[in-house]
């Protein structure tokens, strides 16, 4: 915070006696609160209205039977209570946690080698950057639809390619079975999202002072040891931040299983927020859909909640 | 703290060559050869790897709708051609309307986005107010709550306020998810800028909105393309929101249609069509990227390592 503003005066808000003044024109800058409300104003009105207001509106939906034509009728812990015999969202709940997990696990492993190649001090490392980060700006349906076309059984390059390996004589199936549906959408998200993962590691990389290398090297340390005593120490907020984003991420997924999977095969690959998504749109069951949204908004709030914590216990 | 947020990362490869040759020994360098060999072809291979969907669907997208739907499909186009571009203009509406609804939706979001920013970035940085602190933190808090989960409300509300199945709409709400962020760079851009540059105009009798308009806002111009940059990155790439949100054929944008397509709402799927229609989704994002990437990288470094 810049050391102009008055300190204490953001936190009371009160007006205050004028406090010794050595430039005539700072108190006029810093306390006209109308002013500053006026600034303010048009997000204060978007944080208001399409956020605080939809939050409370999602609570009142969860305890209602709100159909989506037609009155809504308050319907107690209902929406809550049927949860358990949900099977589309349990069933849902275990996916999206098997997904998450191995989602995290291949990023977070292949990450660190394409940042050890983008971070290398060798010409043409920038290249291979960029080559790596480029999807991360395609949007995620457009991505699905680019693999949704290359495993078509009719005219998907994958499978002349599984063939022209040897892996299958007729057709592969990439979207066939429930493995190979996950597997599939698996490397759709890999190629799709690390490249975000590899700049922010390199950027992390880059600010391991490196007169600690020097100095380890002279005393003899193998790079090996460098990168467990060096490496890993510095990056260590880096990684937390990107294991929150990367789960958190995971368990929202919703438009690479919507568009190259449709949640099949057999509603195999019903995630969370696709279950919320059908129960909402597909159902017509708003409020049991908000209940839903409920649970997990505070699932993901315990989350965020658990690792922040862990991430500062370890700090200390 | 503006400057550094808005300050490109170098790149390695640029700063590093310099301390990494002069480190090396002759001892060393015929190792390095080799290893700088084994560096590039796996490298390469790595590259090759992540670049492959993209030039293998730009590439089908060029084949003759005959040979798109070849079955086996060919490794690369016998002939080039641009009908898959033109067959994708008899869908439902024709590519067009959905090309203008995607660009009308990023527009809004990103004008939205921006003057909501920049004004509320400059009022966090320049005055003090009953509930500063409350707004701020409420803005931040938007980031802990799953997206996904307040569009269902988002829904009624925008019933509510007469804005359903409307673009204007949709782009509030993806301005909503894009002001945390937004707020929080520009209120740092602006902390960076010293006040004194603006109290000579002040005391000159110009406005605050004047002091903003001519003496600060020029220089917190990077972080304005940064917030810019990514509101349209998100919107034009926005899949779930325009899903909810927007009804009938002629709302649809971009993304939206491209999944109809794929479902066969509009007949047997034709993938030449398809891809030539995933290469008009991709080429803007990438384009755009590949000109302002020194300040994408600058939000994403800056941004989401700070927030």
């Amino acid at each position: 915070m810049s050391t102009a503003t008055a300190p204490g005066a953001a936190a009371t808000g009160a007006p205050r006696a004028p406090a010794p003044r050595r430039r005539p024109g700072h108190g006029s800058l810093t306390r006209r609160p109308a002013t500053g409300w006026l600034f303010v104003l048009p997000a204060a009105l978007i944080v208001v209205v399409l956020f605080l207001l939809p939050l409370g509106v999602l609570l009142v939906m969860s305890f209602t039977d709100w159909p989506l034509l037609g009155a809504p009728e308050p319907a107690g812990l209902e929406n809550y209570a049927s949860i358990p015999d949900d099977d589309l969202f349990v069933g849902a709940i275990g996916f999206t946690l098997l997904y998450t997990a191995l989602a995290t696990a291949l990023i977070f492993g292949i990450s660190f080698v394409l940042a050890a190649v983008s971070a290398s001090p060798r010409r043409g490392a920038a290249f291979y950057r960029t080559a790596f980060f480029l999807p991360y700006v395609v949007g995620t349906a457009a991505a699905a639809l680019i693999w949704y076309a290359a495993v078509n059984p009719r005219t998907g390059v994958m499978e002349r390619l599984a063939r022209a390996v040897g892996l299958t004589d007729g057709s592969f199936g990439f979207l066939a079975t429930p493995d190979k549906a996950l597997w599939t959408t698996l490397s759709l998200v890999v190629w799709k999202f690390i490249g975000f993962q590899v700049v922010v590691l390199v950027v992390g990389l880059q600010s391991v002072p490196g007169e600690l290398y020097e100095a380890a090297r002279m005393d003899g340390a193998s790079s090996l040891q460098r990168l467990r005593w060096i490496t890993l120490p510095f990056l260590r907020p880096t990684l937390a931040l990107l294991l929150v984003l990367s789960v958190t991420g995971s368990l929202l997924a919703f438009d690479q299983f919507y568009v190259l999977t449709g949640g099949g095969p057999d509603r195999s690959t019903v995630t969370l927020v696709f279950a919320i998504y059908q129960t909402a749109f597909t159902s017509f069951d708003l409020g049991r859909a908000a209940a839903l949204s409920v649970v997990l908004l505070l699932a993901l709030v315990a989350v965020n909640g658990l690792q922040l914590l862990a991430l500062r216990h370890r700090e200390d | 703290m503006g400057p550094t947020v808005v300050t490109p990362a170098r790149p390695a490869a640029t700063d590093a060559p310099v301390p990494g040759r002069r480190r090396r020994s002759g001892r060393v360098r015929a190792a390095s050869a080799t290893g700088t060999g084994v560096f590039h072809l796996l490298s390469a291979t790595a590259a090759l790897l992540f670049l492959a969907p993209l030039v293998h669907t730009a590439l089908n997208s060029l084949k003759t709708p005959e040979e798109a739907s070849a079955q086996p499909p060919t490794w690369f186009p016998r002939s080039l051609s641009l009908a898959n571009y033109g067959r994708l203009t008899t869908f439902g509406e024709g590519i067009g309307t959905y090309l203008v609804n995607s660009l009308v939706l990023s527009a809004l979001s990103v004008l939205f986005t921006v003057v909501a920013s920049v004004l509320a970035g400059y009022g966090f940085a320049r005055f003090t107010f009953r509930g500063r602190g409350l707004l701020f933190g409420t803005t931040l808090l938007i980031l802990m709550v799953p997206y996904a989960s307040l569009l269902l409300p988002l829904y009624i509300v925008l019933g509510w306020l007469g804005l359903q199945n409307t673009v204007v709409g949709v782009a509030l709400v993806l301005t909503m998810f894009q002001l945390p962020f937004g707020v929080f760079l520009m209120r740092n851009s602006f902390e960076s800028v010293p006040r004194e540059i603006e109290e000579a105009a002040l005391v000159d009798g110009a406005t605050s909105l004047r002091a903003l308009r001519y003496v600060s806002l020029p220089l917190v111009a990077p972080g304005v393309a940064t917030v810019a940059l990514f509101s349209f990155i998100a919107s034009w790439n926005e899949f779930l929101a325009p899903l909810i949100f927007l009804t009938g054929g002629d709302r649809y944008t971009l993304p939206i249609m491209l999944t109809f397509l794929r479902s066969g709402a509009y007949g047997a799927v034709d993938y030449g069509a398809l891809q030539a229609g995933v290469v008009l989704a991709v080429l803007p994002t990438l384009v755009v990227y590949l000109l302002l990437q020194r300040y994408y990288v600058a939000g994403l470094t800056g941004g989401a390592l700070r927030g």
